[in-house]
């Protein structure tokens, strides 16, 4: 052992690498600081109204993978009853918008704090389940959840408990409210976007921190978790509830971005098609959750609008990414494409700089 | 110091430890043992993943078996794996850190006790490395690190130089040997590498089929009959 040079490299360690963090880390702010720009300016001024729609979905369905990537990515527990949890959000959002003048924003933290509540109570199976069980078991609750609405249906103004009434004659009833000064689709897209960098954002300080390292090492291993001093019940449950609360969220968004949901919004197979995406997406990333939301929402949208192709192709499109990704890149777009991007860049650059006179 | 009295372990059909009685005084102490003597299952009780049909361990003048599994390594409670459970998607620092947060020491002492950790086990991997791109040797020092983090009481290692060639295991006996004097905690060495323990511990007690058949001063230990035919004499026949 070199005990003499321990002191000096002692000395110089801290800041050598502290310097290299902080210019990624600089680079990163930059980054998402463009993307932000980019989707919320440049992105309304060149697309039309129907984009704009569809771009809204994008980030709300952002949100709700980016839920089950804290799920399945960082603590390790499938959940197949994510798009169930959206159902509630966006049921409770809008009944709550029926029952009451609440302003927008309250709305959304209480459709969140109840999907929380309710996500969380279907996660207590994942304290003795995992895997193939696991998913089971979530999927068959969103499921209920699926049976459940459809009987009661989405409230439309009716009266009592679920707030829908069948009256043949609608017109009196208004589609769910948006918030002040955000009724148009652009305004809302915005506000829309503002909101899921939020929940981005709530993501990234509990990755950053205790919550994320404790996740981590639960992925790793429960019991050296368990060894580790780490509360495995109390952090799992945290994960549902987080995960819960984002995806309760996104629903309060989607009620108003819906204006009249209906039960047909919310297929079971999504719950599937979610977890697909988030693989292909990138399950450790959240520029995957990102990558997600576009193929859950803008692909199928470009399918079926722009080229006239029937959307459920994309089911078949979306097992050929899944597999291709489980055997060749298990980090996902995400990981992959900024490495090939990278390896592109070297191709071309490496000719032109032998080239180059020195 | 800990004292094992009367401890049972009895699982469907098998007793992996039957009526152990033994202390563990303080500094560096051996435990070793054939394949299936019960060593594991031992760590395994004192971490709280099995519970005892029998017995009582006291540490440091505290129930250990009445605390609940993840309060025992903030009182001061840490193990190894025979397997290596460094978290490979966080780097080196946040590896030794999360321990940090979870033990009875300060928050504002992490930075500076996680470093120390790090340079104590003589790691010189950038903390900001991530764990998955160590190497074997330098993913067990970490181990190691984690280990002594944050005010540890009690060390167990279980079989911390699996793996390791011979010269690395060295160095980790030097790291091993310097921790209850750096620490002030009790470790508890299991190995089958007769030498690392030999150089590490003072003290050794020996597990043969769940039962305490020696223990005592590493040395008499070694020389003692039953010793060298269950342990040493099956060891030589491989």
């Amino acid at each position: 052992m070199s005990t003499t040079s321990a002191p000096t490299q002692n000395q110089i360690e801290p800041a050598r690498p502290s310097l290299r963090v902080d210019r990624e880390i600089t680079f990163r702010a930059v980054v998402i600081l463009a993307f932000l720009a980019i989707v919320m300016f440049l992105l309304p001024s060149v697309l039309g109204s129907d984009w704009i729609k569809t771009f809204t979905s994008v980030a709300i369905y952002s949100v709700v993978a980016l839920g089950l990537g804290i799920l399945y990515g960082r603590v390790g527990m499938i959940s197949l009853g994510q798009i169930g949890l959206l159902a509630i959000g966006t049921w409770t959002a809008t009944r709550l918008n029926y029952a009451f003048h609440l302003p927008f924003p309250v709305l959304l933290l209480l459709t969140g704090a109840i999907t929380c509540v309710i996500g969380t109570l279907i996660g207590l199976p994942a304290l003795r389940l995992s895997g193939l069980y696991l998913a089971l078991i979530t999927l068959m609750a969103a499921g209920a959840v699926n049976i459940i609405l459809s009987a009661i249906n989405f409230p439309n103004g009716g009266g009592g408990f679920t707030g829908h009434t069948t009256a043949v004659d609608l017109s009196g009833l208004a589609p769910v409210r948006r918030p002040a000064g955000a009724a148009g689709d652009t305004a809302y897209y915005r506000y829309v976007v503002v909101v899921c960098a939020l929940m981005f954002l709530l993501a990234l300080v509990h990755l950053a921190t205790k919550a994320g390292r404790a996740w981590a090492s639960i992925r790793e291993s429960e019991p050296s978790a368990l060894a580790s001093g780490v509360n495995i019940t109390l952090y799992k449950m945290w994960a549902f509830a987080l995960a819960s609360f984002m995806t309760g969220i996104a629903g309060g968004l989607l009620a108003s971005q819906l204006g009249q949901p209906t039960i047909y919004g919310f297929p079971i197979q999504d719950s599937l098609t979610l977890l697909a995406v988030v693989l292909i997406g990138g399950i450790y990333s959240l520029w995957g959750a990102v990558i997600a939301g576009s193929f859950m929402q803008l692909v199928p949208f470009i399918f079926q609008a722009e080229w006239n192709v029937n959307a459920n192709f994309l089911l078949i499109i979306f097992g050929a990414g899944l597999l291709q990704v489980l055997l060749t890149a298990p980090g996902g777009l995400a990981d992959q494409v900024p490495k090939d991007l990278a390896k592109l860049w070297r191709f071309i650059s490496g000719p032109l700089r032998r080239g180059a006179p020195a | 110091m800990i004292e094992v009295e009367g401890l049972t372990v009895r699982f469907a059909g098998v007793i992996p430890i039957d009526d152990m009685s033994v202390t563990f005084p303080k500094g560096a102490c051996g435990l070793i043992g054939p394949n299936g003597a019960g060593k594991t299952t031992f760590f395994n009780v004192l971490s709280g993943f099995v519970r005892p049909s029998t017995g009582t361990i006291r540490a440091f003048g505290e129930d250990l078996l009445k605390m609940v599994d993840y309060r025992r390594a903030r009182w001061g409670l840490r193990r190894t794996f025979q397997t290596e459970q460094a978290i490979e998607r966080l780097s080196v620092f946040d590896n030794v850190a999360m321990i940090h947060e979870h033990s009875r020491d300060g928050r504002a002492a992490r930075r500076g006790a996680v470093l120390g950790a790090l340079d104590f086990v003589g790691l010189e991997a950038s903390p900001e490395a991530k764990a998955g791109s160590l190497g074997a040797r330098e993913r067990r020092l970490l181990e190691v690190a984690r280990a002594v983090v944050g005010k540890p009481r009690v060390v167990l290692l279980d079989e911390p130089a699996a793996g390791l060639p011979e010269e690395e295991t060295v160095h980790l006996g030097e790291v091993i040997k310097r921790i209850p004097g750096e620490f002030g905690a009790l470790v508890i060495l299991v190995d089958h590498d007769m030498s690392l323990v030999s150089a590490c511990c003072e003290t050794t007690a020996v597990l043969d089929f769940g039962k305490l058949i020696a223990s005592g001063p590493t040395p008499e230990v070694m020389r003692n009959e039953a010793v060298i035919k269950a342990y040493l004499g099956t060891e030589a026949d491989s």
